[in-house]
């Protein structure tokens, strides 16, 4: 604490910032700070998406009910888990390329792509190979296939800073196309008149937890999130990926070797999010139908904001997604909705969040709820009612 | 090979391209304004996709091109409006509000397309067009080129103006100093944040007019997602066009032309399959960003919100 | 006598009240730190006060905004330039002020040429601002602020960027100011200058107005007597331990703190041979076939006004810059192709000016600021995993050292003071061996106490077997430290002046001779 009778020779440039509260008190303080961030954006979104229902003439009560049915309900849960398994890979993956605010919003080109390599070569694999030898395989295939989609808008960036929001998504459009060709032509069910690939045999697939629909991937993605939860928030790299996030000039002036981190965080992103293909197809599907995009990384965008690019906090979230999506396929069906209301509701949480960010921030840095002029004008009013009596 | 020089093929190349470049060519003049004054619009395509559902419904019920146009822009202004109000005057991540923008966009037009409408897609006519006489009779490429729509017209008359209004008018100096450095602009006693907000707003309205049009003229009708990409395609355009209106005509030509290329294609007979024809467009982006990658320009202060005294 | 202007009151100014005058010079004179800039930002309209009131003309006037400020008839020409590089100086003129739809370049340019005859200076109206020498730059900014006629004239530190030469030109339009009826607010922190031009003297010091001088009590007394009394009302009882920093002292063509001898065969250090870097960016140039030669225990200045290459030779010798010709050798090892980590490793280091923006990341607590240049070495990182303990107690023991005031070295480096944060940076750069150190305007907005131990450390360094070149626009900060001061311009050397009377007018000479214009 600071004396205060030193004070007055001292300069202000000098004297030390203002002393916090206790630091229990700020811990619990912090700790509400945070519930109140994440949890209040999804309350108020839900609440706006109710008031859209009733604008649509639907029953809000009915809706959230058949999703709670549809997503918790007996065994409805596991479909939950199951579903969370290639969501959870590619927030994790989102994580890691965020923390360095590099954008790559190519995800679903990268997914798309590893999902019809493996669903092509599959079939060929596991019948010639041992199951867990042509799954090991797959799922290095598809993870490299991902990671190498990257590296084209990772070079761009590196070396030109060209901006990677654009690269990746035109990326994105070209891989979903090639993708498209590739399930149409070679990798085409020559059996059936539908375009698609050939189905694996169930015995094939991903095993599933004894007892459970719910396949190993799920296991894997938590492994995954928290090992890259490790690996950034402990380790040199992860330290250096948060520093190229946070001040890219002041990266290259302490001697990091900037266009080697951007391509590194690229390949790690587009890796994981293969590796979410290689789960989502080898655990639930089995093929791959032609212009079929479940577009995962869209959805799951809002909640890797909401939880703070922090790969830990992201398992609640995608499992309360996961259910919210099984359910919503349920709830939307009955409510005679397109599926893209979920579309919707995750855009609001998006915009709630910016929004309760932002009264936060203020708060922090001492300012009230208010905004400036408004703030002012009541100051003023009060004084002037002050100077009055 | 040499049934690609047909006079089918280039006629229609020439007119499908234009057909494709005008909803580019809007929503790329609304962009260059707002990168001009520093604020980088992600949300375009939610923005279009906004104006082409608003759009389509103000020509359909008001029974009037002009009213369909109309209502698009005012589509897409309120679309723009989140951006005005959280990223300029809040001053929060425009590239995260820009995110929200485009997924809200596609999933709310998604939406009331289906409960308007159910699974029927109603068709409008073809708008009545203006013909330049003696142009227009031009062989292969007079009639695509020189008998257009009114609105088409207006538009080009605005990507002149613009330039004109970038150099000789306050507003054009304002939205300048707003995007290279903000700081001199409040030292001189005008808003950033109300020069930005009229940026933002400009580019909202042109995106929904960009997405009208698509609507209205190119498909005659609405169907979910249907900007496929053209939004950010506009992005690009803005970008390599270095703020200059002319070469933002330009891009939006060539970028129109790998659009319709599919259908030219068809009508001259010559069968490549959809996927692959459909995938020219982003090649061709990706091509053009390699070829010119250090050469885009940004304006300095872009994407970065303006607080006095920020530390 | 006509136009006063009062200001009592405000948050990090505590109370403050001052009237200026027409047809005069008021100084206000404080250390850096002292709520000057606070002062400026509240009467120039970009911070509103929190109590007390400003009078002009004698009527009260609500500033709540730059363009309240200007309508009535208050002009800021603030330190930092307010100019778009980009566009032209009729441009950046009729920003904010012309009326309706068309700007009307006619009018503009009329006013132009009637403000620049009162001022005595002659701009070109199309130049793209950003190619102007920045005195050039300053006169217009100081047009821009009397545009609308104002009465009140505000300079913050105004000096800062400037040749002797162009000091001396800005104190002739000051006085033809003065002429037309202006009162003029000028703000420095450099007694000096305070003593050249002003009429009037108030010193700020600690938020506080601690003692006045007006026009006869300056007149009377003699310069020594003058400068005696202020710094005491300046420092109080501390006024000793840093009467002997340059900013204080009137007599600097004079004498020297005395530098330590050293053999002129000592090893060479660092040696740049014919070295060229390309410029980034639009206006600031890069450097061509510059050759320097730094020696064991050797302090060398690098002088020159701001966009001539200061930046891009920092740049180059640490490495963030590639070169385009030329060698840099290190201990006679050519290092051109080590990468900036490479060369820390050797020993070389820089501090930037650019503290916030590059030197720190404000985000992250003040521990790991200390060791971002050694992130994944031992013993704080092992096997790729940070060891929190140790670095957390050697951060502790370098706060110490360094007299970084904050509370815990896990606070968050952006909540730290200019001054500390630049401590901060020392600290860094000093620790674990440094042998050459480049910096770069090392005490640019520094308290004087604060300048004072950064000027001694660099001395420290050069004792101790180092050497140090010292980038900076400040002449005074030189002169103070430098054995031999070399004139950068246009991203070239353009003469070698060895430290001693008449030094500084002869680097003046240099900066003014190489020309005008700054950017090819």
């Amino acid at each position: 604490m600071t004396d205060v009778t030193t004070e007055t020779t001292l300069s202000p440039e000098t004297r030390a910032p203002v002393q916090r509260a206790a630091p229990r008190r700020r811990f619990v303080a912090d700790a509400l700070d945070v519930v109140v961030r994440s949890i209040v954006p999804v309350l108020l979104a839900l609440g706006a998406g109710a008031i859209l229902l009733l604008a649509l003439g639907r029953d809000p009560i009915t809706f959230y009910s058949n999703v709670w049915k549809g997503g918790i309900e007996l065994t409805a849960w596991q479909d939950s888990a199951v579903r969370a398994a290639p969501l959870l890979l590619i927030a994790v993956g989102l994580v890691v390329v965020f923390r360095a605010n590099i954008w790559n919003l190519g995800y679903n080109g990268q997914f798309l792509l590893g999902a019809a390599l493996i669903s092509g070569l599959g079939p060929r694999l596991v019948g010639s190979e041992p199951r867990w030898f042509a799954l090991v395989v797959l799922f290095v295939v598809a993870g490299a296939a991902g990671a190498a989609w990257t590296l084209l808008p990772a070079v761009l960036k590196a070396r030109y800073e060209t901006n990677e929001i654009i690269t990746t998504l035109m990326m994105s459009f070209i891989g979903v196309g090639i993708a498209n060709i590739l399930i149409k032509g070679p990798f085409q069910d020559p059996t059936v008149n539908i375009p698609q690939t050939r189905v694996l045999p169930l015995d094939k697939m991903l095993p599933a937890i004894p007892g459970t629909r719910i396949h190993i991937a799920v296991l894997m993605a938590l492994a995954a999130a928290l090992l890259v939860h490790f690996v950034l928030t402990r380790t040199s790299f992860g330290l250096r990926l948060q520093i190229l996030g946070a001040n890219p000039r002041a990266a290259r002036h302490v001697g990091l070797k900037v266009p080697r981190l951007i391509v590194m965080s690229f390949l790690v992103s587009g890796l994981l999010v293969g590796m979410a293909a290689a789960a989502d197809i080898l655990g639930t599907w089995g093929y791959v139908r032609a212009n079929w995009n479940p577009a995962y990384g869209d959805t799951v965008i809002p909640f890797v904001f909401l939880a703070r690019l922090n790969a830990l906090a992201l398992i609640p979230f995608v499992i309360f997604y996961a259910v919210l999506s099984t359910g919503g396929d349920l709830a939307t069906q009955q409510a005679n909705l397109p599926t893209d209301f979920l579309l919707v509701l995750v855009a609001l949480i998006l915009l709630f969040m910016t929004v309760i960010e932002y009264l936060g921030r203020r708060r922090a840095l001492g300012a009230s709820y208010l905004t400036p002029g408004l703030e002012q004008a009541l100051r003023y009013s009060s004084r002037r009612r002050k100077a009055s009596e | 090979m040499s049934e690609l020089l047909t006079r089918t093929f280039l006629t229609a190349l020439v007119s499908g391209g234009l057909l494709a470049g005008v909803p580019l060519m809007f929503t790329a003049l609304g962009e260059t304004i707002s990168e001009r004054a520093g604020v980088l619009n992600i949300g375009l395509e939610g923005m279009m996709l906004v104006g082409a559902y608003i759009g389509f419904i103000g020509a359909y019920y008001g029974h009037s091109f002009w009213a369909g146009f109309a209502a698009g822009i005012g589509g897409g202004a309120l679309a723009s409006l989140f951006m005005v109000v959280l990223c300029v005057r809040l001053g929060l991540d425009q590239i995260v509000v820009g995110i929200a923008i485009t997924l809200a966009g596609e999933g709310i037009t998604s939406v009331l397309q289906e409960t308007q409408f159910g699974t029927t897609y109603p068709r409008l006519g073809a708008p009545p067009t203006v013909a330049i006489p003696g142009l227009s009779d031009i062989p292969v490429v007079g009639k695509s080129l020189f008998e257009q729509p009114l609105i088409v017209y207006l538009g080009l008359a605005a990507v002149a103006a613009t330039s004109w209004i970038f150099r000789r008018t306050n507003a054009g100096l304002n939205l300048r100093a707003a995007g290279e450095k903000p700081e001199a602009l409040d030292a001189a006693g005008v808003s950033v944040v109300a020069t930005r907000s009229y940026a933002a707003l400009c580019t909202g309205g042109l995106a929904g007019l960009g997405g009208a049009y698509l609507s209205i003229v190119g498909a005659g009708t609405f169907t979910p997602f249907m900007t496929q990409g053209q939004g950010f395609m506009a992005i690009v355009i803005a970008m390599l066009a270095r703020g200059r209106p002319l070469w933002v005509v330009l891009g939006s030509f060539l970028f129109g032309i790998s659009l319709s290329v599919a259908t030219a294609l068809q009508l001259a007979g010559i069968n490549i399959s959809t996927d692959v024809v459909n995938m020219l467009p982003f090649i061709a982006i990706m091509v053009a960003l390699v070829a010119f990658a250090r050469r885009s320009y940004l304006p300095p202060a872009l994407a970065l919100p303006y607080v006095r005294g920020a530390r | 006598m006509g136009i006063t202007k009062q200001f009592p009151g405000v948050l990090a100014n505590d109370d403050i009240s001052f009237a200026a005058r027409r047809r005069e010079v008021h100084c206000l004179l404080g250390e850096n730190g002292a709520g000057k800039s606070t002062l400026i930002s509240i009467l120039s309209g970009m911070v509103r006060p929190d109590a007390g009131e400003i009078r002009v003309g004698g009527d009260v006037a609500r500033i709540d905004s730059p363009r309240a400020a200007l309508e009535r008839g208050v002009g800021t020409v603030y330190q930092h330039s307010t100019l778009v590089p980009a566009l032209t100086v009729l441009e950046n003129l009729l920003l904010g002020e012309s009326r309706g739809l068309r700007l009307n370049a006619e009018a503009g340019r009329k006013r132009l040429a009637e403000v620049a005859a009162t001022l005595g200076v002659d701009v070109d109206a199309d130049a793209p601002a950003g190619q102007l020498a920045l005195g050039r730059q300053q006169q217009v900014e100081i047009v821009k602020a009397l545009w609308r006629g104002s009465r009140v004239l505000i300079l913050d530190e105004p000096t800062s960027m400037l040749t002797p030469q162009g000091v001396a030109e800005l104190q002739k339009v000051l006085r033809r100011l003065k002429e037309t009826g202006i009162a003029v607010i000028f703000i420095t922190h450099k007694l000096h200058e305070a003593l050249a031009v002003a009429d009037r003297i108030t010193i700020l010091r600690a938020g506080r107005v601690v003692g006045a001088l007006d026009t006869a009590e300056l007149a009377a007394s003699s310069p020594g007597e003058v400068q005696a009394q202020i710094v005491r009302l300046m420092f109080g009882e501390e006024s000793r331990a840093v009467a002997d920093v340059a900013e204080l002292r009137t007599d600097l063509e004079g004498d020297q703190a005395p530098l330590d001898a050293r053999p002129p065969d000592a090893d060479v250090l660092l040696d740049l041979l014919r070295v060229s870097a390309r410029a980034v960016g639009g206006f600031d140039p890069g450097i061509e076939d510059l050759s320097l030669r730094l020696r064991e225990g050797e302090i060398i200045g690098v002088a020159g006004m701001d966009g001539n290459g200061q930046r891009a030779l920092a740049e180059v010798i640490a490495g963030e810059r590639p070169r385009t010709a030329g060698e840099i050798r290190l201990y006679g090892a050519p290092v051109q192709r080590l990468d900036v980590s490479a060369r820390q490793k050797l020993g070389l280091r820089y501090v930037t000016d650019d503290r916030m923006g590059e030197g720190i990341v404000t985000s992250l607590p003040i521990s790991l600021n200390l060791f971002l240049k050694r992130i994944g070495q031992r013993p704080f990182w092992r096997h790729g995993r940070i060891e929190r303990r140790s670095v957390e107690r050697e951060a502790q023991s370098l706060v110490e050292a360094f007299d970084v005031r904050t509370p815990s070295v896990s606070t968050r480096a952006g909540a730290l003071s200019g001054g500390n944060v630049q401590k901060v940076v020392l600290a860094r750069e000093l620790s674990f061996d440094p042998k050459v150190v480049v910096f770069h305007k090392p005490t640019y907005g520094l308290d004087l106490r604060t300048t004072r131990t950064v000027r001694d450390m660099i001395r420290g360094l050069a004792r101790s077997g180092g050497a140090a070149l010292v980038i900076s626009t400040d002449l005074d900060e030189l002169l103070d430290l430098c054995g031999r001061i070399f004139v950068l311009s246009r991203g070239r050397l353009v003469g070698e002046v060895e430290n001693g009377p008449n030094a500084g007018e002869r680097v003046g000479e240099l900066m003014v001779g190489a020309g005008d214009v700054v950017a090819a």
